[in-house]
């Protein structure tokens, strides 16, 4: 089993598959019934409502409706699902707690490996990760529903008031600085506590949480949700710090002599691109970070809220991944008649999650698929009034496999937009390469690491976006863990 | 939280603020801003630094009512708390022995101006600084900028204080009279536009300080780009200073009206 480190050591709960309880789970029950049993269906809020507030769309599964999923786990005795998991969560043996009703054991296993559960539950893409090994998929059934069980377990926990706080070893007088304090920073600050660290995050906004807060909405990530995460690291003895920049408001040097004996980069990649075409600058064209940290971070549209945000009848977002859905759903909820999706690819190709593409559908967004936007035109008070598309069709595949768009020659539309939201993908932000003497940075300026993480710089490490350009909450989780690891590892030779 | 040490009134609607911020003090240098949100549910405004104590772990913002958050910081009183502030951000000016700089200014623009005012002088320049202002009320830091510089000439659109005119013709004056090697410029887009088709005329470079809007102030969103000889920049990362004769200024001046209604 892939278990990286600390998780048994310092648990020490017997839940490996050898135990006693598993194989009577094991045995209480054929294969051929387990695999009879039909895949949960996650409960969903009604589009019609949904779309007029920005509660959870997700209300998650019952008590009952988790164990009767977890009891479609055939316990493999060589679980692939794991290596799927970018965090290496040990899954049946969440799994199987979940069957035997100790959801409470099912998320300390949880917390062992990953510092957010409830969040990674929700927005992980699944179906390309754990899930899209399990067993199931062999014999042409859906997957174990992992990540629903994942959510469930975590939620049963935080709804008990239970803060479900692993053990951490005794001090080891060492400490270690984490910049940003997204998923990567809080997955690398979980594992180092652990271990007996003395742990400094530094975050540049005033929340705690990255994407976490500012990007993924409400009714996809309460929250409240990821706060339960957050105060669960701080009462681990996480020190948290807000406002604070470094490579600004504090210098790399200055940090070098606050005695820190290893530093974690993870500051993302929040640096928006944009199309470069004509009219792009006109009033209400905005990047999709900034459509939702006005709405998600700075309660834009709440009562009582100062932050302004653009409204109108028709709400155009330019691009298919999973920030555009983001952006295309909230656009809904802020009372917008239209949403639209404009992908230059078509569906196919959309980078999104199925069940984003899904519950947008659901909520009425249109997809105008195959269509690229060339100019914008504004009125005479440079509000944008209008979006001229061009229209693509799919050519040749390109370097990296897909088919490449071309335009139709010659078919161009307009269609009259209120506001436009460009997420057409994310830049790493020059903050802290700028900031930092001595740490390379590769042509697209993400951070130059070798493979445990290490940059040019002596016991400075890197994960995330800052280092993978705009990729997965996971990912980024899964860079903090292996960072943790790599950089206990350093501190710790002789 | 970074509480209010003290208080100033320079107009009716123009405060002065020292503000508790060890860090930013410390790391704060001449053309530096702070992002600061009034109270929990207040948004993220840019203020520039006016000046910074180290040792006493304070920074100095001044700050004109003219919307709601603003309103509500200018309504503090010392002892207050701003909810949060964030910085130093952008830039830094870049400064050296430029030689005769001209330092031109309007309202509130004032108070950005004099640390850049101070370090042009201590770095050996001769510094005119030109302030302009609708009436004499409204002429702030009149004394502090004197104390810097070698010349003060002052413009009111009323004539009540100084010379009757526009902040352009105060910088006219100078350029018709001496060399200028450069001009700074912090005030009211409109403004800037104005000193800056004037120097261009001139050919004598020239730097802005550009107000756009922002929002996190860090390179994250994008609500503060402009355009710099045709190219998109971010305020917030690659300024709050650009070459004036290289800005878009009718680019700006409409996307500070994104929110106006």
């Amino acid at each position: 089993m892939s278990q990286l480190f600390s998780g048994q050591d310092i648990m020490n709960c017997n839940h490996s598959r050898d135990a006693q309880w598993r194989q009577q789970l094991r045995d209480q029950i054929s294969a051929k019934e387990r695999t009879a049993i039909p895949r949960a269906k996650m409960p969903e809020l009604d589009p019609a409502y949904r779309i007029t507030c920005n509660e959870e769309v997700n209300q998650g599964l019952d008590a009952s409706q988790a164990v009767t999923e977890a009891t479609r786990c055939l316990d493999c005795p060589d679980p692939q699902c794991i290596t799927g998991c970018p965090v290496g969560i040990d899954i049946p043996g969440f799994i199987k707690n979940i069957q035997r009703g100790n959801f409470r054991e099912a998320a300390l296993v949880l917390k062992e490996t990953s510092a957010l559960p409830a969040v990674c539950g929700r927005v992980c893409p699944q179906e390309r990760q754990c899930e899209s090994r399990c067993i199931y998929l062999k014999m042409k059934k859906p997957a174990v529903a992992i990540g629903y069980l994942e959510r469930f377990a975590a939620d049963a926990m935080q709804h008990s008031g239970d803060d479900a706080i692993p053990a951490c070893l005794p001090s080891n007088g060492m400490r270690v600085a984490v910049i940003g304090s997204g998923p990567a920073g809080l997955s690398f600050a979980g594992d180092m506590i652990k271990l007996g660290y003395d742990v400094t995050v530094y975050e540049a906004l005033h929340q705690i949480g990255g994407v976490l807060k500012y990007g993924i909405p409400e009714f996809r990530l309460p929250n409240a949700v990821v706060d339960v995460e957050i105060n669960a690291l701080e009462k681990m003895g996480v020190k948290f710090v807000k406002n604070c920049i470094v490579g600004k408001t504090l210098s790399y040097e200055t940090l070098r002599q606050n005695g820190f004996d290893g530093i974690f980069i993870a500051s993302g990649a929040g640096l928006p691109r944009f199309m470069g075409i004509p009219g792009e600058n006109l009033i209400n064209i905005l990047s999709s970070n900034e459509y939702l940290t006005r709405i998600n971070l700075m309660g834009a549209g709440r009562p009582g809220w100062a932050t302004p945000v653009p409204k109108g009848a028709t709400v155009a977002i330019i691009g298919g991944g999973n920030t555009a859905m983001d952006s295309v759903r909230t656009a809904k909820r802020m009372g917008a008649l239209r949403a639209i999706i404009v992908y230059r690819r078509s569906e196919e190709e959309m980078p999104a999650r199925l069940e984003e593409i899904k519950h947008a559908k659901e909520e009425g967004v249109e997809f105008l698929t195959l269509h690229n936007p060339i100019e914008y035109i504004g009125d005479d008070k440079g509000h944008v009034r209008t979006m001229r598309l061009q229209r693509m069709q799919l050519g040749e595949p390109d370097a990296s496999g897909r088919r490449s768009p071309v335009p139709v020659p010659g078919d161009i539309i307009d269609i009259d937009v209120d506001v436009v939201v460009v997420s057409v993908g994310v830049s790493p932000n020059p903050l802290i390469p700028d900031a930092f003497d001595g740490l390379d940075i590769t042509r697209r300026g993400t951070l130059v690491v070798d493979d445990t993480l290490l940059t040019t710089l002596p016991r400075t490490y890197a994960g995330g976006d800052i280092v993978r350009g705009g990729a997965t909450v996971i990912l980024a989780m899964g860079d903090g863990r292996a960072a943790a690891k790599a950089m206990h590892t350093t501190l710790t030779k002789k | 939280m970074n509480k209010i040490i003290h208080k100033q009134h320079f107009s009716e609607n123009v405060v002065q603020l020292i503000v508790e911020a060890p860090m930013i003090a410390r790391s704060r240098r001449p053309g530096h801003f702070v992002i600061v949100i009034a109270d929990e549910k207040g948004e993220r405004i840019p203020l520039t630094i006016a000046d910074s104590d180290p040792q006493a772990g304070t920074i100095t913002l001044v700050i004109q009512a003219i919307g709601d958050s603003t309103r509500k910081i200018c309504a503090l009183s010392a002892g207050d708390c701003l909810h949060d502030v964030v910085g130093p951000l952008g830039r830094a000016t870049h400064i050296e022995n430029f030689g005769t700089v001209v330092c031109c200014g309007g309202g509130v623009g004032v108070a950005p101006l004099l640390p850049i005012i101070k370090a042009l002088k201590l770095a050996g320049n001769r510094v005119i600084s030109v302030l302009a202002a609708r009436t004499r009320d409204l002429i702030i830091l009149r004394e502090q900028v004197a104390e810097y510089s070698d010349e003060l000439i002052i413009m009111t659109d009323d004539g009540s204080d100084g010379q009757k005119g526009l902040v352009t013709d105060g910088v006219e004056s100078v350029i018709q009279r001496e060399h200028v090697d450069l001009v700074v410029t912090i005030g009211p887009a409109v403004m800037m536009k104005f000193v800056s088709l004037l120097t261009k005329k001139y050919d004598i470079p020239t730097v802005a300080s550009l107000n756009t809007i922002m929002v996190d102030g860090t390179g994250m969103c994008g609500a503060c780009r402009v355009t710099i000889d045709g190219v998109m920049k971010f305020v917030c990362v690659d300024g709050p200073e650009f070459d004036a004769h290289k800005v878009d200024f009718d680019e700006m001046i409409m996307r500070l009206r994104s929110y106006s209604d």
